[in-house]
């Protein structure tokens, strides 16, 4: 057994010189979650794509899973990119667990605490633990299905899972938690690491400003696959995937 | 607020106001005592700062109420208390920038001596000892003759600014963390390593200093809630120093 071992289980480990962990511990819990509100970005845009019509978004689905550069789909593609998330997602979960409360005195002491301040920064760091909490299970779900079926992604596939399987309300407090959880997480990051000396009166609009406008682009999305969901219930039912239009036309013109 | 209105400073014209004081009273010696909250009604003065009132209850009304002050005029540290939710200096507060009901409760994490006074020393004391918050020098004979080295005045300023701390103990009361985890360094020890960490007679190196706040007991531990920053009756910038801190801890660890 190594001598560290030993020196640890008998409890002299503050006698020894400090493990450099915590330091980078720190570091990953901020970096993980960066990457992660980061990707939530790019995704709400990719995603968002269905705005600007079912092509678009075909399109960049495709995108995805290489079309335009084997000439060919390969949804497994999609699903490396999803273990890349679950990765960094089960990093980040396991690193903040260790800022939750973690017993009821805990947990009491500290909501009696934030009531009691009545403090902006103390207050938002509950709604962090609880929608973080939140995403262990809500987020896990998605990721996974995700993960399985990456072909399923598309203008039917992910429509009819919004109205025809029912999952609306699922995508509905997903989007707020993420969005919640992702720009308090990325006004904690400037306030701790970034800009010090920077006013968090301005930093906390800006905060307020980018969760607004992701809430509004996410919720007029998910109105978005719920039309998609509903016009086309039967297509989904039948298994059908979306042709983009230019195919649909090439196969008129065809016949 | 309710100055300016109600309190006009010219002419003594003012309103007078009757003040309520809830004060959360409890005493630890006392096997049968159990926290409760006990209302005194005072009328207010010009002037008056929570010190003063809290006088006038214990000289008129009830000499068992406990509470600390030595100063009275912000030095000392000693008066901090939770003033509706949130720690301050009893002494630096008027009661005209109150409105009429005052709740008033001992600060949180520090032992309790009885009703409003705790020991904020004894913690200060371990946190101190803790994080060796003195200039550690080379182990050369201390040579009383001769002359102090030489401090860039600039540099002093910024020692100073960072010195001003009365160990009030504010921050650790207004942090999330210290509430949850009894072993924080708080906002007060940072600012005390920030400032080591400037003083050119101090010969440790970041790594020294690593060995002190380089754990989740110091500065990973903070969440950056800056409950501290927010209520500091010395308006130190705790922020800052916490930021600059916590990068350095980390560049350490890499
Ligand atoms: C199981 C899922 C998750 C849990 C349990 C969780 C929990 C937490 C907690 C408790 C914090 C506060 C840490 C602290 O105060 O030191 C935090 C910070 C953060 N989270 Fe999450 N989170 C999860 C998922 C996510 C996701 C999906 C995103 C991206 C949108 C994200 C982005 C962030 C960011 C940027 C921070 C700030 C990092 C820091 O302060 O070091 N988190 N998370
Ligand atoms: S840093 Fe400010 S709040 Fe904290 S003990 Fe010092 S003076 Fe009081
Ligand atoms: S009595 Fe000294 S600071 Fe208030």
């Amino acid at each position: 057994m190594s001598s560290e071992t030993l020196i640890i289980q008998a409890g002299l480990s503050e006698r020894s010189r400090k493990s450099r962990l915590p330091a980078r511990l720190d570091l990953l819990q901020s970096l993980s979650g960066l990457f992660l509100a980061l990707f939530m970005w790019g995704h709400m845009f990719f995603v968002a794509s269905i705005l600007l019509g079912k092509d678009a978004m075909w399109t960049i689905t495709k995108f995805f899973e290489g079309y335009h550069f084997f000439g060919k789909a390969y949804p497994w593609l999609v699903s490396v990119v999803v273990a890349v998330v679950i990765a960094v997602f089960v990093v980040h979960a396991m690193l903040a667990v260790r800022k939750f409360p973690i017993n009821y005195r805990q947990f009491r002491v500290f909501r009696a605490h934030a009531k009691s301040m009545r403090h902006g920064d103390t207050t938002l760091w509950m709604w962090q633990v609880y929608s973080g909490f939140a995403m262990f299970f809500l987020a896990s779900a998605h990721l996974y299905q995700m993960l399985v079926w990456p072909q399923d992604i598309g203008p039917f596939g992910s429509g009819g899972r919004m109205w025809v399987d029912g999952l609306w309300p699922f995508y509905l407090v997903l989007l707020l938690l993420v969005e919640f959880h992702g720009s308090i997480g990325l006004y904690r990051l400037a306030v701790k690491w970034c800009w010090p000396n920077c006013s968090r009166e301005f930093l906390k609009k800006l905060k307020w400003g980018i969760t607004a406008f992701f809430l509004v682009l996410g919720l007029a999305t998910l109105g978005a696959y719920m039309k998609i969901g509903y016009d086309y219930q039967e297509n989904y039912k039948n298994g059908e995937r979306y042709t983009p239009t230019w195919a649909q036309q090439a196969e008129e013109s065809a016949k | 607020m309710s100055n300016g209105q109600n309190n006009t400073a010219s002419g003594g014209k003012t309103r007078q106001r009757t003040l309520t004081f809830h004060i959360l009273r409890y005493n630890p010696q006392d096997p049968d005592s159990k926290p409760r909250m006990q209302s005194y009604q005072v009328e207010e003065a010009e002037g008056m700062t929570l010190f003063l009132a809290l006088s006038e209850i214990r000289e008129h009304q009830d000499p068992t109420l406990q509470y600390d002050f030595v100063c009275r005029a912000g030095i000392c540290g000693s008066c901090s208390m939770v003033i509706n939710g949130r720690p301050g200096l009893a002494c630096r507060t008027l009661t005209q920038d109150l409105e009429t009901d005052v709740t008033l409760a001992p600060l949180p994490v520090f032992e309790l001596i009885g009703d409003l006074s705790v020991n904020t020393g004894k913690w200060m004391r371990g946190m101190s000892e803790r994080l060796e918050t003195w200039v550690h020098t080379k182990e050369e004979e201390v040579n009383l003759s001769k002359a102090e080295s030489r401090m860039d005045p600039e540099l002093a300023e910024q020692i100073y600014e960072l010195d001003r701390c009365v160990e009030c103990g504010s921050c650790v009361a207004a942090c999330g963390t210290a509430q949850m985890r009894q072993d924080f360094v708080g906002a007060v020890g940072m600012n005390k390593i920030a400032r080591f960490k400037l003083d050119p007679r101090d010969v440790r190196t970041d790594d020294d200093f690593y060995e002190v706040v380089g754990d989740d007991s110091g500065v990973f531990g903070c969440m950056s809630l800056l409950g501290c920053h927010d209520v500091c009756p010395k308006e130190l910038p705790l922020q800052t120093q916490i930021a600059f801190l916590r990068r350095k801890m980390a560049t350490i660890g890499c």
